[in-house]
């Protein structure tokens, strides 16, 4: 197996096919394919949405979500991580963000999917503003979030091996 | 050496339209070493930056897009975000 995985991030308008992007990880070693697929809710608590607009903030973005791809790499043994996430304009149903992950075995695959998207949602600097008959509003952050990533501060919260 | 220090501002989001602007270039006098002096050098300024920073809370800072604290120094020609806390994923 390579020293360290391969990593391709991408910041995209258009959608995804999460199946062969996952597949697309697979090697000769690869054993464990994992992947998290983020989807645009019809309904925020009683909200309804109609529409979602992503904005980003271009170049950080990519730079952040390298990083959060690049620890994951660090911390588990990986064969590749991909992490592609949509801006634009979204409907309910829409796919938002994919995150895949390709290891010799599922733990390592599972908790390394697990930790990149929960970095990601407090720290990839997005903004989700939904619209719908009541209006349209700023979706807040959530607390419930910053515990999930919290929860990887520690190193023996990993169920897997953690180094190769 | 300059006396100010000039910056390129980002805005993004909710802070963005109550700023009614996405970007703007200031001089900053040099006495202002941190971004934590930054956003209160802005805010001491008035309109439209008091009532922003006011109704959008908190706000989080980058510096040449890396996250930064109220603490971390300030360089010339640096590019400064402000943003509200993320929500994508």
């Amino acid at each position: 197996m390579a020293e360290s995985g391969s990593l391709q991030v991408r910041v995209q308008e258009a959608d995804f096919d999460p199946g062969q992007e996952t597949e697309a990880l697979r090697g000769r070693a690869t054993g464990a394919l994992v992947s998290f697929v983020g989807i645009a809710r019809e309904f925020s608590e009683s909200f309804s949405v109609e529409r979602i607009t992503l904005e980003h903030y271009p170049g950080m973005t990519e730079r952040c979500l390298e990083d959060i791809g690049r620890q994951a790499l660090a911390r588990w043994s990986l064969q590749a991580v991909r992490i592609i996430h949509r801006y634009g304009e979204l409907q309910p149903g829409d796919r938002i963000v994919l995150v895949a992950t390709a290891s010799t075995h599922r733990d390592a695959a599972f908790d390394a999917c697990r930790f990149i998207i929960d970095f990601l949602k407090t720290e990839a600097p997005f903004w989700k503003r939904e619209s719908g008959p009541g209006g349209a509003r700023w979706v807040e952050a959530k607390p419930s979030d910053d515990q999930a990533r919290e929860r990887w501060q520690d190193p023996a919260a990993d169920t897997a091996p953690a180094r190769k | 050496m300059s006396d100010t220090l000039e910056l390129r501002l980002l805005y993004f989001a909710r802070l963005r339209e109550a700023m009614g602007r996405a970007q703007e270039t200031v001089q900053v006098p040099r006495t202002v070493t941190n971004l934590g002096q930054l956003r209160a050098w802005l805010i001491a300024r008035g309109e439209p930056w008091d009532q922003a920073f006011a109704r959008v809370q908190p706000v989080r800072i980058a510096l040449d897009q890396v996250v930064g604290h109220d603490d971390t120094p300030l360089r010339a020609d640096a590019e400064v975000a402000f943003f509200p806390p993320v929500t994508g994923g």
